[in-house]
C-alpha cells in the first residue's frame, strides 16, 4: 500500500513551518512521527497534498523539570517517555503503547494532536491537568488538556497551528496506576483507566481518574472521584466507588466490545487502577 | 508523479544517495532501490515487524517510515548484522535453536531482538517477549525465538546496531 502522491518539505524552523501550513491550506498537514498518518494515509483515507515534517525544526525534543512542572518537547518520543520513571504516570501508560518500534517513531505530540479517543495518552494528560502550547502565524497560546479535545479526533488545534509542547504539573507524593485492557498486547484499549492519588496515612486527600476509550474524547471519571476524596483507602471503598466509572459515558461499541462491556471494563479496570495508586495492589 | 526529492542514506555503513519521490516507504527504497531483500513486508499495516530495521540504532517498522524522513540516518538491516561466513550471534542462535521454520518473520525479529540487546544486554524471558511484541510469528509459537534471543544474549551478542546519532 502507497500513500497517494503528496509533496514533502522538512523545514529548518518553527516559522517556516507554520508558514508552509498557512500556504499549503487546508491541504497541508504536519507529520511527526507517522504513526498515525501515514497507515491513514497507505488505506488512502487521508490524502494530504503536503506534508510537513517537523523533525529538522529544532527545539521541538526533550524532557525538562521547571519549577514543579514537565515540560515536554511536541516531538519527544513514547520511547522517550516510557524511560523516564519520574513522569509517573506518564511513563507507565507510554510503555503500553503499542509496541517498541512503534514507541521509537509515534510522539506525544503527535498522539494529542491525533485526538483518537483509543489513545493513551489523552486521558493521563486529562488527569496531570496539563496543558499544550501551540504556535500559530498569530503568536502563541495555551490550551488546557481538558479544552484540548473536543469530538471523535477533533482537537482544539486550528490547521495552521504547532503544538509545540505539553506542559504538565509534578505530582510529587501522588501514587498512580494505569490499567490497559486489550486482546493482544500490541492492539489499542478496549478501555484503559488512569489514576492518580494523594493521600495522607490510609485518607485519600485528593484522587483523580481518566477513561480511555470510553466516549468520543477522554474522560475524567468525576463521579468516582467524589465518591473516594476524602474516605479511607481500603479496598471496600475503592470497590464501591469504582462501580461509578461508567456513569455519563457514552462508550463506542466496536468488533471487540459491546458498550455494556466496557461499562463493566470501565468499573474493574477504576478499581484495579485505584488499588494500585493507593498501594494496596 | 511528485516531485522527486534527494534523500541520502547510509545504510550498512554504505553511504546511499538516492531520489525519491515522497511517498515511497523506507522499506520500499531498501528493497527496490538498494537490492537489500532481506527486509521483508507481512502485513503492510504496521503490525508484523517483518519490515524492522535500526533507523540510527533504533528498532523501527520501515513499512511505517518514509524514505525522506530517514534522509541524513544511519539505517542497519538484516543483510548489515553477519554473513554467511560470520553469522552474527543471533543468527547462529536462531539457527541453533530452531527459532525460525519458513523464516518470513526472521529478519524482522532479528531487528527487533537487536534493538533490545542494545539497551539491555541481559533481558529476563519476560522482557524478551514483550520487546517482541510487535513482531508476529505464523509458524513456530515464538518458544523457539524467544530461547534464541535469550541464547544470543548469553553469549554477550556484541550487537552491531549503530549509536544514536541525533538529525
Ligand atoms: C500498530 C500501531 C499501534 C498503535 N497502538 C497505539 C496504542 O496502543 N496507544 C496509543 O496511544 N497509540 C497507538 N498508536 C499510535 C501511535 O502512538 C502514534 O504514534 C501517535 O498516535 C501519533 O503520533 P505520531 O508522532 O506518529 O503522529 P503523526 O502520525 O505524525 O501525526 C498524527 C496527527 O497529528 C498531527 N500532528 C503531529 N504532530 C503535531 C504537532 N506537533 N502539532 C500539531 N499537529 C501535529 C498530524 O498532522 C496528524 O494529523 C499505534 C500506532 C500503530 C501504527
Ligand atoms: S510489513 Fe511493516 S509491520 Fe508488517
Ligand atoms: S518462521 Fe514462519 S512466520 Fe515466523
Amino acid at each position: 500500500m502507497i500513500p497517494a502522491e503528496f509533496d514533502y518539505l522538512a523545514p529548518d524552523s518553527l516559522q517556516e513551518a507554520i508558514q508552509a501550513l498557512a500556504d499549503g491550506g487546508e491541504d497541508a498537514k504536519l507529520l511527526a512521527g507517522g504513526h498515525s498518518l501515514l497507515p491513514l494515509m497507505k488505506l488512502r483515507l487521508a490524502t494530504p497534498a503536503l506534508l510537513v515534517d517537523l523533525r529538522k525544526v529544532p527545539g521541538l525534543h526533550g524532557i525538562e523539570r521547571e519549577n514543579g512542572s514537565w515540560r515536554i518537547g511536541a516531538m519527544t518520543t513514547h520511547s522517550e517517555l516510557e524511560h523516564s520513571e519520574q513522569l509517573g504516570v506518564v511513563a507507565r501508560a507510554a510503555g503500553t503503547i503499542a509496541d517498541p518500534q512503534v514507541r521509537n517513531r509515534g510522539t506525544i505530540g503527535g498522539s494529542l494532536a491525533h485526538g483518537d479517543p483509543a489513545s493513551d495518552l489523552p486521558a493521563v494528560m486529562l488527569i496531570t491537568e496539563g496543558s499544550v502550547t501551540l504556535q500559530g502565524p498569530g503568536g502563541q497560546r495555551v490550551v488546557a488538556a481538558n479544552e484540548l479535545f473536543q469530538d471523535y479526533m477533533e482537537t482544539a488545534i486550528e490547521p495552521t497551528e504547532v503544538l509545540t509542547e505539553v506542559r504538565f504539573p509534578v505530582l510529587e507524593g501522588w501514587g498512580f496506576g494505569y490499567q490497559k485492557f486489550n486482546r493482544r498486547s500490541e492492539d489499542w484499549a478496549m478501555v484503559a483507566v488512569c489514576a492518580v492519588i494523594q493521600q495522607t496515612g490510609d485518607i485519600c486527600e485528593d484522587v483523580r481518574v481518566g477513561l480511555t476509550h470510553m466516549g468520543s474524547v477522554p474522560l475524567r471519571a468525576t463521579a468516582v472521584e467524589e465518591a473516594l476524596r476524602g474516605q479511607s483507602l481500603n479496598a471496600e471503598n475503592i470497590a464501591k466507588a469504582a462501580q461509578e466509572a461508567a456513569q455519563g459515558t457514552s462508550p463506542p461499541a466496536d468488533l471487540n466490545a459491546s458498550e455494556e462491556y466496557k461499562r463493566h471494563l470501565a468499573r474493574v479496570l477504576s478499581r484495579r487502577a485505584l488499588e494500585e495508586a493507593a498501594g494496596l495492589s | 508523479m511528485s516531485k522527486t526529492v534527494p534523500v541520502r542514506l547510509e545504510v550498512n555503513g554504505v553511504e546511499h544517495q538516492l531520489d525519491v519521490e515522497p511517498r515511497v516507504l523506507l522499506v520500499h527504497a531498501l528493497r527496490d532501490r538498494l537490492g537489500l531483500t532481506g527486509t521483508h513486508v507481512g502485513c503492510d499495516t504496521s503490525n508484523c515487524g517483518a519490515c524492522t530495521v535500526h533507523l540510527n540504532g533504533r528498532a523501527v517498522k520501515s513499512c511505517t517510515v518514509l524514505a525522506v524522513q530517514a534522509d541524513g540516518a544511519a539505517v542497519t538491516t538484516i543483510e548489515g548484522m553477519g554473513n554467511e561466513q560470520q553469522l552474527h550471534p543471533l543468527q547462529e542462535a536462531f539457527w541453533n535453536d530452531h527459532g525460525l521454520q519458513c523464516g518470513y518473520c526472521t529478519p524482522g525479529m532479528i531487528m527487533a531482538a537487536a534493538g533490545l540487546l542494545a539497551e539491555n544486554p541481559n533481558p529476563t524471558e519476560s522482557e524478551v517477549r514483550h520487546a517482541l511484541e510487535g513482531n508476529l510469528c505464523r509458524c513456530t509459537g515464538y518458544h523457539n525465538i524467544v530461547k534464541a534471543v535469550l541464547d544470543a544474549a548469553a553469549v554477550g551478542s556484541g550487537v552491531t546496531a549503530q549509536p544514536e546519532v541525533k538529525a
